[in-house]
């Protein structure tokens, strides 16, 4: 019996040590999972008629945030498939704040009438899986 | 609503409108001579300045066609309405007075001398205006015809697809002398509701609009900037699009992306056109005809 209880305080000190150990990997698992889930921040010019860039690849399920400068005047932005517009002022950093809830490809266009290339004006945000 | 031609006939009794198009000669009801009806004419969208011949191989001679085919008319409108995108718009300042002069001149070439004018945003999205005002005066305004009060509403002058908060308080006031039951006529390029907002077929606070009317009895909207005929009604007000001068654009949200319809050899200027409005004024009746660039009928 004292054996066993030996045995027993021979261990405890590795169990202790499993414990924290487990304890550590979750808490590292949460970081990376949260490292993981920061922000997407994608800057985008917009002047006549174009963003740059015009194609955007964001991740489904993590918060996106576009900052938007306008090089020249009032544009706008508007992602109908993703429920989301903004209008881009120029003379300062617009953030549009979205989190995708949807993969697939959306597209994008300018919705304030910037001139005689207005119409062609658009691009695309894919959202990956 | 979306309707048809043959399906606003049956809500005749719906709202104040009625739509005969294609049905009935102009001047069925002999209003404008019984003294208790007038016709005016609608024209829209006429892009002056526009080239592409993929698209209008006849962009300089559409609009003399048209007027021409006006003047032929039997039964001459009272005015002319034309609804905005005058021009075809440019980047650069003197062109686009130069399109706006040239566009008033062919205009006077019209036998009736009264004519309305508002902007499209090709005409006065890039300038707030101050061109179309100068040539043509001012871009939201109000005037009484035999019996019917037409309000020209500009959804276009701000670039943000908007009326504005000054111009709905305009509104509201305006709407405020008027009884719920007149005969009222609002006149817009953009439409009000919510066609296409994602083609820009809308007015981003026309809601507000169509509020400050949906007292009144008897209503009704025309616009153009769709370039096609298109008849809609929200809550008893109706509201009906005109087709353009330029180049036919296609129905909502029918292709991926919206562009113009290319010219058919086979059926040139298909798709273009003027609208002649009966205004029936006891019975706040509109018959509508549509015609082509050549006066013939649709």
């Amino acid at each position: 019996m004292k054996a066993a209880k030996d045995r027993m305080k021979d261990r405890t000190p590795a169990v202790a040590l499993a414990i924290l150990v487990f304890i550590l990997g979750i808490f590292l698992a949460e970081v990376c999972a949260l490292a993981d889930e920061a922000e997407q921040v994608i800057k985008i010019t917009a002047k006549r008629y174009e963003y740059s860039p015009n194609t955007i690849t964001v991740k489904k399920g993590i918060p996106v945030a576009l900052e938007f400068t306008s090089l020249d005047r009032l544009h706008g932005f508007s992602c109908p498939g993703l429920a989301i517009r903004t209008d881009v002022v120029p003379g300062k950093v617009t953030t549009l704040r979205f989190v995708p809830q949807k993969a697939g490809t959306f597209p994008f266009h300018c919705d304030n009438f910037c001139g005689s290339g207005h119409e062609g004006m658009t691009g695309t945000i894919i959202v990956t899986e | 609503m979306e309707i048809n031609r043959r399906d606003f006939l049956k809500l005749a009794g719906y709202g104040s409108a009625i739509f005969l198009s294609g049905l009935t000669g102009p001047g069925r009801w002999a209003d404008a001579a019984d003294g208790d009806g007038f016709l005016f004419v609608q024209m829209s969208d006429t892009h002056w300045g526009f080239a592409n011949p993929a698209v209008n191989p006849d962009s300089a001679g559409t609009l003399k066609k048209a007027i021409a085919a006006v003047n032929d008319l039997k039964m001459q409108p009272d005015f002319i309405m034309f609804t905005g995108d005058l021009t075809h718009t440019t980047d650069d300042d003197k062109e686009r007075r130069k399109r706006l002069l040239e566009f008033k001149s062919m205009a006077g070439a019209l036998k009736v001398k009264t004519l309305r004018y508002m902007p499209g945003e090709h005409d006065a999205g890039l300038d707030q205006g101050t061109a179309f005002k100068e040539i043509f005066g001012p871009t939201f305004y109000t005037f009484d015809h035999k019996g019917v009060h037409f309000i020209v509403i500009d959804n276009v002058s701000d670039p943000t697809s908007s009326i504005g908060d000054a111009q709905l308080r305009w509104l509201a006031d305006d709407l405020k002398k008027q009884d719920k039951n007149a005969r009222i006529v609002v006149l817009t390029h953009r439409p009000l509701f919510d066609l296409a907002p994602d083609w820009d077929w809308h007015t981003r606070d026309g809601a507000k609009a169509l509020e400050l009317l949906m007292p009144y009895a008897n209503v009704t909207v025309f616009y153009g900037h769709i370039h096609q005929e298109n008849h809609h009604i929200t809550g008893h007000i109706a509201h009906h699009a005109a087709q353009g001068l330029m180049y036919p654009l296609p129905a909502p949200y029918s292709v991926p992306k919206k562009m113009p319809v290319p010219w058919d050899p086979a059926q040139p200027y298909k798709g273009l056109g003027f609208l002649s409005v009966d205004a029936k004024v006891s019975q706040a009746m509109y018959s509508l005809t549509e015609y082509g660039v050549k006066g013939e009928k649709l």
